[in-house]
């Protein structure tokens, strides 16, 4: 038995040891960097142990502004995305000519390199000296004015903002959700039909219970990711997120690290903990309260 | 309620382009008395299933025309129809319990329909009651047995009091012992709810030994409808001849010359006036007697004891099957040694069709 145990712990010694060095470490790291004041790289000496690496950064109005960035794009892409995935899944898999076509052009998104996405949408909403944005020459077209989506007020920023991120997630979210659908037996739908159910009943009652699992599971993976935002925000913003009023958590927690406002590693790691917090709490509500509403077959 | 099929005909389109399309049942005309429980029975394949379907009103029919009493449901949905169908999976919702899958049929129905939640217990409650899961209305499907499970869906099937009651292969997917006891059960369900059912299978003898009326059905052709002991007595083909009773009918090939059945040089049984003919001779396994004066002689090959009566296998030239099996009485001794045996035939049990139509002369 002994030396069972022993032939186990050699076994694992690779991914312990690199998990270990790559993740353990850090993480502890990262928690004693939070409580060390004013820690300095360069001579490895902090002034004293507290929590005043938490105080400032809660009352910094760059991460409050970031935290509140976070938080809507949160809520508004990851129901939208969800939901119109969703939509567009259930669409894909009740058409049957031009099928394989229409998953193509839905997944081809993914695909696509970010920063040609970003250019697409730079063509679609910046403004430029010498023409408006497509969607502003829309706009004035129809009679209304145009906004400066990249540069101009907050709604529109924002509003810019999610558009990419629901435009980007979607794919996936649609791929999984399709072979979802596409798992459930066929004979639920004719039992449903010859029990007389309507086709929103059908939906309500066989295909979201047999696909929550998979909703869920989206669902979860989509509020971490929403949390994680930062690269997305670059891509449509520059990196001086701050001073576009459109910086993120994670954006905030790269600043303290390496922007033109560095080496800060104390804040950095005490926001960090504080997203690690919203995420964990975020993410037990969320089992919570799926807990009756997701079958497991 | 009676249930009429007018040349019912469903073609499906080819699989691919280079294809042809596909017949799955072909100019259907039979009618279903009320109050029956018919059969319908063929090899896989031979369109039983979609002949289902279509009295659901799952499948629409490529033409042809379905009548329940007098009212014409070709082009009504499977709730308008009101039938209830099981399927050969059950299809029980598995996220549901016992109960809510029973009541789920009355949950929608609409307008003036409409039930409250009491008397959709209620009525759970009876049904559950009939079909003997009244105790298990909490579970959940995978926390059932087979046999619950088709009981369950079999109540959910008739919780509506559907005017027809569709099953598809019910009980193919049960053990030997349940599936016998479940088969009795399915009688005593319909006849005590009087329900005109119609089951499909591909088992002759489950058919044969439940159904009012069998059907069989090859190739989406209507074979022969009837009761289970004419259509055994008296096929109208070979192909009917050959489908029903285990073991097989064993069929020789044989003529009719000189008002005399022939098998090879054997004159076994009076035509009875039929013309001269090549003919197939299919012999019941129950209609041999052996008889050392005997008018059919047959190779011995060996003896199978089956306890209440015996199984003489043995060949014979102009047999078509693997060998020719006999069922005679437990009583009948062979002599050590033999390697002939000789019988009489019982004329009831000996039928003959045409070698070219294969129909019944």
């Amino acid at each position: 038995m002994k030396k069972n145990n022993l032939k186990a712990w050699l076994y694992l010694l690779p991914a312990i040891l690199f998990l270990g060095v790559f993740m353990v470490y850090p993480l502890i790291d990262v928690c004693v960097y939070s409580v060390e004041e004013n820690y300095n790289f360069a001579r490895q000496s902090y002034t004293g142990i507290g929590l005043e690496n938490f105080r400032h950064v809660l009352s910094d109005p760059y991460f409050v502004q970031a935290l509140k960035n976070t938080f809507l794009i949160v809520i508004i892409t990851v129901p939208l995305s969800t939901g119109l995935s969703l939509l567009i899944a259930l669409g894909l898999s009740s058409i049957k000519p031009l099928k394989n076509l229409y998953q193509t052009i839905y997944f081809l998104p993914y695909v696509t390199n970010t920063l040609a996405v970003g250019l697409v949408f730079m063509i679609l909403f910046k403004n430029t000296e010498y023409s408006q944005a497509m969607v502003n020459l829309l706009i004035t077209k129809f009679g209304g004015t145009g906004v400066d989506f990249i540069e101009g007020p907050y709604w529109a920023k924002m509003f810019v903002m999610c558009f990419y991120t629901i435009w980007v997630v979607m794919p996936s979210q649609i791929l999984i959700l399709t072979s979802a659908l596409a798992s459930v037996n066929q004979d639920y739908y004719k039992a449903a039909r010859v029990d007389g159910a309507s086709s929103g009943r059908i939906f309500r009652k066989i295909t979201l219970p047999m696909i929550s699992p998979t909703v869920f599971y989206l669902i979860i993976t989509g509020f971490i990711g929403a949390f994680k935002a930062y690269s997305d925000e670059v891509a449509l913003f520059g990196t001086n997120l701050n001073a576009a009023g459109m910086n993120t958590i994670v954006g905030y927690v790269y600043d303290m690290l390496y922007g033109d406002s560095g080496g800060f590693p104390g804040y950095a790691a005490a926001a960090a903990l504080v997203l690690f917090a919203i995420v964990f709490t975020i993410t037990y509500i969320n089992l919570a309260m799926s807990k009756n509403k997701v079958q497991y077959m | 309620m009676k249930v009429v099929l007018e040349n019912l005909t469903k073609v499906f389109p080819p699989r691919n382009k280079k294809g042809d399309d596909v017949i799955a049942v072909s100019h259907f005309n039979f009618e279903i008395p009320d109050g029956q429980l018919i059969g319908l029975l063929g090899p896989s394949g031979c369109g039983k299933s979609t002949t289902l379907n279509l009295i659901s009103g799952l499948e629409t029919p490529t033409e042809g025309r379905i009548l329940f009493g007098d009212e014409d449901v070709t082009r009504l949905s499977p709730e308008e129809r009101g039938v209830g169908l099981v399927f050969q999976n059950y299809a029980l919702y598995p996220h549901m319990t016992v109960e809510e899958n029973i009541i789920f049929p009355l949950t929608n129905l609409k307008g003036d329909r409409k039930m409250t939640k009491e008397a959709m217990h209620e009525k759970a409650v009876e049904v559950a009651k009939l079909v003997q899961i009244d105790q298990l209305m909490e579970r959940k499907p995978k926390e059932l047995s087979g046999g619950q499970q088709q009981r369950v869906a079999i109540a959910r099937a008739l919780v509506k009091i559907p005017r027809v009651l569709l099953l598809d292969e019910p009980l193919s997917n049960l053990d030997a012992r349940l599936r016998l006891q479940t088969r009795e059960e399915l009688r005593r369900i319909q006849r005590d709810t009087g329900v005109t059912t119609i089951f499909v299978t591909h088992d002759q003898e489950e058919a044969m030994s439940i159904s009012d009326l069998i059907i069989v059905m090859k190739q989406g052709v209507l074979q022969q409808i009837g009761k289970p002991q004419d259509v055994y007595d008296e096929p109208e083909n070979l192909f009917v001849a050959q489908f029903l009773g285990t073991p097989q009918i064993n069929v020789f090939d044989g003529e009719i010359r000189g008002g005399k059945v022939w098998i090879g040089g054997e004159a076994v049984l009076d035509a009875d006036g039929r013309a001269d003919r090549p003919v197939w001779v299919a012999i019941r396994p129950e209609g041999f007697i052996p008889d050392e004066n005997g008018v059919f002689t047959c190779k011995l090959d060996r003896i199978e004891v089956m306890g209440r009566d015996v199984s003489v296998v043995s060949t014979h030239p102009k047999m078509t099957g693997r060998n020719i099996r006999s069922i005679v009485s437990a009583e009948y001794r062979l002599n050590p040694g033999e390697t002939e045996v000789r019988f009489n035939l019982k004329p009831a049990k000996v039928r003959l069709f045409d070698k070219e139509s294969e129909a019944r002369v």
